[in-house]
């Protein structure tokens, strides 16, 4: 198993956020981790991490507890992270915010270098010493992923890639997981939009009021409308 | 519709930014009661347009003609002074007072109370500010604290806040962002709803484009800061050029709107 | 010709310590967005402990040597600092941060003194740069020129380090977005800790350098960093080359600006920052800051008017109060009165900061000006006390609509590092300006005339003006300005997009708050029967500042409550120790470490988790992510 989370329960402040979410991802896995805005998608990710400073539960990665261990910890196994609201860093340049995420090697993890990452994201090659702050929002979107793999990761948390970008870049966007998943690397993948997550995604959890409430395979899934009305509110 | 007065009309809309050019001689002309849809590319400049009609960015060249006044580098207070109602991407309300409160403090605007040191507003426009929420469907929530609403509920307290100064032009920027398919299709109903009631006219972005071909009336495409192409949605949805550059394959958005389909 | 040259030699000599001090704030800034307060102390410390150092060790190596060790020796100092409090604050809001490092800086100013003496010390001239150069008839000494060839060196240093490293990509990565950083898997705390140390090194170099200059004292700490704000607000908070620039030009306008204007040299400087801040709000080199986090930053509980029971109860307390005179001594009214004073002068403060999300850190200036205010209007025009009371404040009030002006362009902590050098500077004109102000002699013999002169009369009149004073800004609070104002302090966006004047709005609650604070400073002027530069001092600030964090900067009456209980305790505390900065320092860092609500605070949150809890809402979750 390449990640599992068990019983975890996250708070921020007063406020109880998820309760008891359970998750697993296999070896080169996609699995889409559905619901809509609020429901505990990007807490439970920032949770994952680490980045959520009040959470208990277990988290397993690679079959090692990572629950106490701080977010560079955490990231440095191999665990990557994109955050949604892509966050690059605007005054560095398209190689030093690659720079920033560059971490060694990893055994069991696809290596990427430079090079394979501007043939993976071909706009990024053309613009290696522009600051990331003069970069369209599709561009700054390939870049926070292109960001996380130069640390060689072996499973990948996406934070509702598609949002707030064109079609078109929706479906290179498409493509370049796809061809992260042909590489090996196992992900999951945070959406609401259904049709994204149809494309690329093996299996689906649907989480709602920080609760998971559904998990199945894409294709049960389609064959449960009602479950998508429900949950989903499509 | 055509017969319907001209609220806000663009002329040669430019702006760069150190050589860069944001946004390249645009025109365009919104009549009341219409819904217009300003799309493109992430980057092709739609945020600039937004803020040059606003009045968060001075535009480096053009006229910006509203209700038949320039307002072309007017400030944003200015601008809705005339009459401009705004929702941002981001919602952006005031967390620590209430869902009334955060109607009340724009109706206090609206009737120059600002300075107003002496009055109590807890009581100022009750009624006014009830009868916006109820509008949105925003009344069983009146009493409760701003910052304990749910996404959806704050986009509509957004909707009542931009219509307290009972805008003739509503300025949208991706209003459904973030939102579930259906809170999208219902706040885009219950904001053309009130645009046709009212007859305002409606100016959003917007990348859902099940949101777009559905509600819009109108759509203006923009690439690199040019308007590439202008039409009913049937005609932008035909357009090989915005199909090319915009629309993709059609693979991440409801198949009802795909070319070719039956409307 | 030759003079003039020479003097701008001596500017530029200057400029190299501050330029050290303040490019150590800058980077600090930059990425753990805390303006360190305390680094005037670390300056301080510097200087101290090289002066210890260059003692003991002989000869010139000894003398060099001991310079990079001291600097070494505060660095590790800045170093434990970091670990143990600032690690627990870096989420807190600023003005928590700038607050727990003033407090540092208070416990060190003890600290210091005990340690080396309250004496000034002379140190070693400078092995190898003991001589001078002349230059057409004047001297100009050579360590004067080592300074100034040593601040581009160090400039070029901090750039290659930022530029051409993986340590300086990763720093300007987590200057941007720390959390990310730590997300992309390098360890951000010790990041943070070698900034820390880096910026912490620079000052204590800045002060380890200027023992051949200057004598070593204990108010070196404030000094400095009065004037390295100054100098950060005018390069820009966060950028290096800002910092070298400002430096440089600050220093010659106090350089040459002592030739214009003998008595006030500040003045100059004070002009030239409100033309840069006209210019570019940001400084010559700044950028304009994302969103600032908000002060209060830590509830969301909308406030409401007083029910009536609460009302009754706020009159009974004061009836309770007014009945002091029946029981208690001079002294205990005399206490009281100056409680009192202290209650409208947390509230004035109260105002700006917690309704309208400005926190100052120089509101001690309108204060002082009432008191001054007074002063002048009772000793040179002669007019009776009730016309002085009424009129002596419109002082407060003029400072602030000047300096408010200026203020409101900015937010966050420019806010508060350009209200603090105000108020500095207001301090160095009534300390100067000996002719009109008495300098450090102050004004004396300002008594109240007879139907206020007895210690009950005078304590009646100010607990009566408190009571008006509180009971109208609450009336504002709850006005439709007050929601106006607290509206720019929770989304100047959507405020802007309302047609709200942010800037004016804000104007104007400065002056309110202003001349508010004036009127304490006019009875305190009355209480005390004089006024010194103290009552514009920053320890005046701040105690105002710890007053209302004190009793709850999210709350509405915890300005009140904060001051009774902050100056009982505190009136309490100088009586029975000698260290009481090091104590008020220590109680200061341990309120905002482990108490940052406050008093009311604590007693609303308590409250409140007796009601029935709400279903908690998706959106509270996404807010708060969105703050950090």
């Amino acid at each position: 198993m390449k990640l599992s989370v068990q019983d975890l329960n996250s708070h921020y402040g007063p406020a109880h956020i998820l309760f008891d979410v359970a998750l697993e991802v296999g070896e080169g896995e996609v699995v889409a981790l559905l619901g809509r805005n609020g429901a505990g998608k990007s807490t439970t990710f920032r949770s994952i991490v680490g980045l959520v400073a009040q959470r208990s539960g277990r988290i397993l990665f690679e079959d090692k507890d990572v629950s106490d261990q701080p977010t560079h910890a955490i990231v440095s196994r191999g665990l990557g992270y994109v955050p949604e609201e892509r966050r690059i860093f605007t005054d560095l340049t398209v190689d030093e915010n690659l720079e920033v995420g560059r971490q060694p090697v990893r055994p069991n993890a696809p290596h990427w270098t430079r090079e394979k990452l501007f043939t993976l994201f071909p706009n990024l090659a053309e613009m290696r010493n522009r600051p990331g702050g003069r970069m369209s929002g599709g561009e700054q979107q390939m870049l926070t992923i292109a960001r996380t793999l130069m640390g060689n990761p072996s499973l990948v948390l996406l934070d509702e890639p598609s949002e707030g970008l064109s079609p078109k870049i929706v479906e290179q966007m498409v493509a370049a997981i796809l061809t992260m998943k042909q590489a090996g690397v196992s992900i999951v993948l945070s959406e609401q939009n259904l049709h994204f997550a149809r494309l690329i995604c093996d299996r689906a959890y649907i989480i709602e009021r920080g609760r998971i409430c559904y998990s199945g395979t894409m294709a049960e899934l389609d064959a449960r409308p009602d479950i998508r009305d429900t949950h989903l509110a499509l | 519709m055509s017969t319907a007065p001209t609220l806000l009309s663009v002329e040669g809309l430019s702006k760069s930014y150190g050589g860069v050019h944001a946004v390249r001689n645009v025109s365009f002309a919104l009549q009341a009661g219409e819904i217009l849809a300003l799309i493109g590319p992430n980057g092709a400049g739609k945020s600039t347009c937004f803020d040059m009609l606003n009045g968060q960015t001075t535009p480096g060249a053009g006229r910006i003609n509203l209700l038949g006044f320039d307002t072309t580098g007017k400030k944003p207070r200015e601008v809705w002074r005339l009459g401009v109602g705004r929702t941002f991407q981001i919602t952006a309300t005031f967390p620590t007072m209430t869902v009334r409160e955060n109607v009340q403090v724009a109706l206090v605007s609206y009737g120059r109370q600002l300075f107003n040191v002496w009055a109590s507003t807890p009581q100022f426009a009750r009624d006014e500010a009830g009868r916006l929420l109820e509008l949105v469907g925003m009344s069983g929530y009146a009493e409760r604290p701003c910052g304990e609403l749910a996404y959806g509920d704050l986009k509509r307290l957004e909707l009542a806040i931009a219509l307290a100064n009972q805008p003739k032009l509503l300025l949208m920027d991706e209003p459904t962002a973030g939102m579930a398919p259906r809170e999208r299709i219902e706040l885009m109903r219950l904001t053309a709803g009130i645009a046709r009631e009212k007859s305002i006219g409606v100016l959003f972005t917007e990348h859902d484009m099940d949101v777009v071909f559905e509600h819009a009336d109108r759509i203006l495409v923009l690439n690199r800061g040019s308007l590439i192409a202008e039409g009913s949605p049937e005609e932008v949805r035909r357009n090989p050029q915005v199909r090319a550059i915009y629309l993709g394959e059609g693979l991440v958005y409801d198949a009802r709107h795909r070319e070719g389909a039956p409307s | 010709m030759a003079f003039y040259f020479v003097q701008f030699l001596t500017g530029l000599a200057s400029a190299a310590s501050l330029f050290l001090v303040a490019s150590g704030l800058s980077i600090i800034f930059g990425v753990t967005r805390i303006v360190n307060f305390a680094h005037g102390a670390f300056y301080m410390l510097g200087a101290y402990v090289a002066f210890t150092l260059t003692e003991r060790f002989s000869g010139a190596l000894g003398f060099w040597a001991g310079i990079v060790l001291a600097s070494l020796v505060v660095a590790v100092v800045g170093v434990l600092v970091e670990m143990v409090l600032l690690r627990r604050i870096y989420h807190a809001p600023e003005l928590f941060q700038l607050l727990a490092t003033f407090g540092l800086t208070l416990m060190v100013q003890d600290l210091v003194v005990m340690i080396w003496g309250p004496n000034d010390l002379l140190g070693r001239r400078a092995p190898g740069f003991k001589g001078a150069v002349e230059f057409f008839g004047q001297n100009i000494p050579t360590y004067d020129l080592f300074l100034i060839a040593l601040s581009p060196i160090v400039l070029g240093l901090l750039w290659l380090l930022f530029q051409r490293t993986r340590w300086g990509v990763l720093v300007r990565a987590a200057t941007q977005d720390r959390d990310m950083v730590a997300a992309l898997g390098v360890n951000q705390k010790w990041l943070f800790t070698s900034v820390f140390a880096l910026g912490v090194f620079l000052a204590a170099l800045g002060g380890a350098l200027q023992i051949p200059r200057d004598a070593v004292h204990h108010a070196l700490d404030l000094r400095i960093i009065v004037d390295v704000f100054v100098v950060v607000v005018i390069g820009g908070l966060g950028s290096i080359i800002g910092a070298f620039v400002a430096a440089v030009l600050v220093s010659e306008l106090n350089a040459f600006g002592i030739l214009i204007f003998p008595k006030i040299s500040i003045i100059l400087v004070f002009l030239v920052m409100a033309v840069v801040l006209i210019v570019r709000p940001w400084g010559l080199f700044g950028k304009q800051e994302a969103a600032a986090r908000r002060t209060p930053g830590l509830t969301v509980n909308p406030w409401r008017p007083l029910t009536s029971g609460e009302r009754l109860a706020a009159w009974a307390g004061l009836a309770v109060a007014a009945m002091l005179p029946l029981v208690g001594g001079n002294y205990a009214l005399t206490v009281g009165s100056e409680i009192a004073i202290f209650v409208i002068f947390a509230a004035s403060l109260h105002f700006l900061m917690s309704v309208g999300g400005l926190a100052s850190f120089g509101h001690a200036a309108y204060f002082g000006l009432g008191a001054y205010g007074i002063a002048f209007l009772a000793k040179m025009a002669g007019l009776p006390m009730i016309v002085c009371l009424l009129l002596g404040p419109l002082l407060g009030c003029l400072g602030a609509a000047i300096f408010g002006f200026f203020a409101v362009q900015l937010s966050g902590v420019y806010f508060a590092m350009l209200t603090l050098a105000f108020a500095q500077i207001v301090w160095s004109v009534a300390f100067q300006w000996v002719a009109v102000t008495g300098g450090d002699n102050g004004i004396l013999g300002l008594w109240p005339e007879k139907w206020a002169a007895g210690p009950a009369s005078f304590y009646w009149l100010s607990i009566g003006v408190a009571a008006l004073a509180v009971a109208a800004l609450r009336i504002i609070v709850f006005s439709p300005f007050g929601y106006a104002l607290r509206a720019t302090r929770d989304s100047l966006l959507r405020s802007e997009a309302i047609g709200i004047d942010a800037k004016r709005i804000q104007w104007t609650a400065f002056v309110i708050a202003g001349s508010v604070a004036g009127i304490a400073g006019a009875l305190f002027a009355y209480l005390k029967g004089s006024v010194f530069p103290d009552s514009l001092g920053i320890s005046l600030s701040v105690d105002a500042l710890v007053m209302v964090l004190l009793g709850g900067v999210e709350t509405v009456s915890g300005a009140v409550i904060g001051a009774i209980v902050y100056k009982m305790l505190s009136i309490w505390l100088v009586s029975q120790t000698d260290l009481s900065k090091l104590v008020l320092g220590g109680v200061i860092v341990l309120i905002v470490v482990a108490f940052p609500k406050g008093i009311v605070g604590m007693f609303e949150t308590l409250r409140n988790r007796r009601r029935p809890e709400l279903p908690k809402p998706a959106l509270l979750k996404s807010r708060i992510e969105g703050a950090e």
